[in-house]
């Protein structure tokens, strides 16, 4: 019970506040199975799409990617976020898929407000899409929250909840269905191996061991 | 791991029949079931063994593996009694076979001298329902060490000026030494405080049969596939079954215990996983079902009998919850520590555990240097506020960031408020129809002071430590508790107390409770370790009270 010491510290908050965690937390019997099949799918060379048709997958990539991008390391796309997030919406997330249908709505209307005759965001440029995301992430955090809102009646929660996902889908152990070929754990530095021997780190690889101070037994 | 080696009929009286096979009914079971007794365990979850334990994250957090299921079993929470509870995961406890031991980091502190007479030095705290335990810390000395021993925790006996007087050294050397532990530790000997090897229940070597820890990282929040940690399931739960006398039963959902006409427990009442009422008969009954569902079965025991629910005659059921305060610094250093190897924790530091008056603050804590994130967890809230939150600069920040996090922990006392309190939601249902537990919870305005206090002490020593940069979480009102404790305190006065120094209920001769409720104090954050002393010290209690005949008489 240290916990979370673990205390004590809210599952849910470490999983970040937003209204999905939270609807997540309250539907776990669909959970296993969903993990299960997004592990099965995962696992596969062409995992297929459930949820999804092609042309919303390509634009949830092109979002996705624009969370966690593809530089000298993977990115959200390498790591087969789209997947992951596809059978969660399938299975365990499934009431989040109409924040991703409004979503995915706003960042189509937003796109061709703001660059028209740029067709849907995954066809913008970097520089375009960067411009366009930015809006995405301000109408949902920004201190002016809806005051410029572009796309009238998106669900504020789209940013938040494609946020989550993402970083799920990135750096979960595989086993769940992300985080393709441990992708995400080598872009952060998390050395996917199952076991470990000291030295850990810099820091510790010289200490030369717990050494009492003199001196000190008669402090209490 | 074999099946269990004996099974009873719910018709079959047993000797005792305990609910819950967590920290202290795993340690009971084995007692008592060792001493000749017949003990049958209802355990609320699943039967889950090493080789169900995964790394997913979305396993363990969102879908609640090893936890409540809040869907099924909700729980509310309040600040205060004029208050109307809303549904909030308030409450996170073990739902398996071990329990919260399952899921825990295994930081096993042993409780100090003052914790147990800490009202007596201190006196009245305004605002608190303060008092002393009716046992000290010498009565409770000679089965922490059988925990450290049985149990199996890795430490270094004697490396704390602070330590209180023990009867023998940890079975095991410290585990090894981390990178956040090396330089919390240098920067604690600068400023002349006393960092020493963290006492842990993990094995830093073969034991018993089980491995030693195979340092993965994924502690807190997850069971170990090796067994490595030293919970109820890989340590007593199995000396228990192999008595023979011992059966543990999962998925059994105990709602009430049961009395006949003499106000004596005749057994506990569950749902099966088919959702069966069944009755459990047995000569008496034991609740280690933690400090929130021993409470809530009681009130759901309520009879003609017993209105205000059952052993409650001083009205202190549920009351007085103390979670134990908290509070978090983290730094970023320039060369990678590397912390999500190993255990979370590998030093703490003592000195202020008995906070000096003058400062005005009541009570004290320890400090931990840590690394309790996983990948995920530290996506979402291992950053500094102002990092970006998406994009390059997020990914940047996530890669350099990773490796050479660390957090600084405080650790502190609840002070006891009767307000504070699990009760039955008049509302909100559970999926069986039963009151939801609900939760008031404001903290006592000292714990917050002492917070900050400590967070000050740990930027202090993150700032000495030579971070790169380093910031605290604000110290706030909580509302979610893991520590569940304080809420069927022991005492010698009934009308103040629920159970005696026996952990014998006042009111009921044959009900016994021990588990995270039984305690006065919240001692300085790390209550595992006690809460199993005092279970094998019951455990001896009540089989004194048995071969004197004066449980069943």
């Amino acid at each position: 019970m240290n916990s979370f010491d673990f205390a004590r510290r809210n599952f849910l908050q470490l999983l970040g506040s937003t209204a999905s965690a939270a609807w997540l937390s309250a539907n776990w019997p669909a959970l296993v199975s969903a993990a299960e099949h997004a592990h099965q799918a995962a696992k596969s060379d062409h995992p297929a799409l459930e949820v999804f048709t092609t042309d919303q997958a390509r634009e949830v990539e092109a979002l996705a990617t624009c969370i966690i991008p593809s530089d000298a390391t993977a990115g959200a796309r390498e790591a087969g976020v789209v997947y992951f997030i596809d059978r969660a919406l399938k299975t365990f997330f499934s009431e989040a898929l109409p924040v991703y249908q409004k979503g995915l709505e706003a960042a189509q209307k937003t796109t061709a407000d703001l660059f028209p005759g740029v067709s849907r965001f995954s066809a913008a440029t970097e520089e375009q899409k960067q411009k366009i995301f930015a809006y995405l992430a301000d109408e949902s955090e920004g201190p002016q929250s809806g005051a410029r809102r572009l796309a009238p009646g998106a669900s504020p929660d789209f940013f938040q909840t494609l946020r989550v996902h993402t970083i799920f889908g990135f750096l979960v152990d595989p086993e769940g269905g992300g985080n393709r070929d441990f992708a995400g754990w080598k872009a952060i530095g998390r050395d996917p191996s199952h076991s470990f021997s000291p030295p850990f780190g810099f820091y510790d690889k010289d200490y030369p061991g717990w050494q009492p101070v003199s001196g000190e037994t008669e402090k209490k | 791991m074999s099946r269990p080696m004996v099974t009873y009929k719910p018709s079959d009286e047993v000797d005792f029949v305990i609910i819950g096979s967590g920290a202290a009914g795993g340690v009971l079971a084995k007692e008592l079931s060792t001493k000749g007794f017949r003990v049958v365990v209802l355990e609320q979850g699943e039967y889950l063994r090493e080789k169900d334990f995964t790394h997913d994250e979305t396993k363990i957090f969102v879908q609640s593996l090893l936890t409540n299921k809040v869907n099924t079993h909700p729980v509310t929470f309040r600040k205060s009694p004029d208050e109307t509870a809303r549904k909030q995961q308030a409450v996170l406890y073990g739902s398996c076979v071990g329990g919260s031991s399952v899921h825990f980091t295994a930081n096993f502190w042993r409780f100090h001298e003052i914790d147990f007479k800490e009202r007596s030095k201190t006196g009245d705290i305004p605002g608190a329902n303060f008092a002393d335990w009716p046992i000290s810390y010498a009565d409770l000395e000679p089965y922490y060490t059988k925990v450290e021993w049985e149990i199996g925790v890795s430490g270094l006996a004697g490396a704390s000026p602070f330590d209180p007087p023990r009867s023998k050294p940890y079975p095991m050397p410290p585990l090894p030494v981390k990178g956040n532990g090396v330089v919390f530790e240098r920067a604690c000997r600068k400023l002349g405080y006393h960092p020493y090897p963290a006492p842990m229940a993990i094995l830093s070597q073969p034991r018993a049969g089980r491995a030693a820890c195979m340092n993965c990282g994924f502690c807190l929040g997850f069971g170990c596939e090796v067994g490595a940690k030293s919970t109820s399931l890989s340590s007593v739960i199995p000396m228990a079954e192999k008595t023979g006398r011992c059966e543990i039963r999962p998925n059994c959902y105990v709602h009430r215990i049961e009395t006949d006409k003499k106000g004596r427990a005749i057994g506990a009442v569950y749902f099966d996983a088919q959702r069966n009422t069944l009755l459990q008969r047995a000569k008496a009954v034991i609740l280690s079902a933690n400090g929130a569902e021993t409470p809530r079965l009681l009130l759901l025991s309520a009879s003609n009998q017993f209105p205000a629910g059952l052993a409650n005659s001083s009205g202190y059921v549920g009351k007085n919850l103390m979670p134990n305060s908290s509070a978090l610094a983290l730094a970023v250093f320039d060369e990678p520590l590397n912390d999500y190897k190993g255990p979370a924790v590998s030093r703490i530091m003592h000195d202020f555990y008995e906070l000096d008056p003058k400062l005005g603050l009541y009570g004290g804590g320890g400090l931990d240097a840590r690394f309790d994130f996983t990948p995920i967890s530290f996506a979402l809230n291992g950053l500094p506020a102002d990092a970006p939150r998406w994009g390059a600069g997020f990914k940047q920040a996530l890669a350099h960031n990773f490796a050479r996090t660390l957090e600084i922990f405080c650790h502190g006392t609840s002070l006891p408020v009767e307000s504070n309190s699990f009760s039955l939601d008049p509302d909100v249902k559970d999926a069986w129809g039963l009151p939801a537990l609900r939760m008031t919870f404001r903290d006592h305005p000292n714990d917050l002071k002492m917070m900050e206090w400590m967070q000050a002490r740990a930027l202090e020593i993150l700032e000495v430590a030579g971070a790169k940069s380093k910031w605290g979480l604000p110290v706030q009102e909580q509302q979610f508790a893991v520590h569940l404790l304080g809420t069927c305190r022991m005492g010698n006065d009934p009308k103040t107390s629920v159970i005696n120094a026996d952990h014998r209920t006042h009111d009921v001769k044959n009900l016994f409770l021990c588990d995270g409720s039984s305690l006065v104090t919240s001692g300085r954050g790390q209550p595992t370790m006690t809460i199993q002393a005092l279970a094998y010290r019951a455990a001896d209690c009540i089989t004194a009270l048995a071969k004197r005949g004066e449980i069943s008489a």
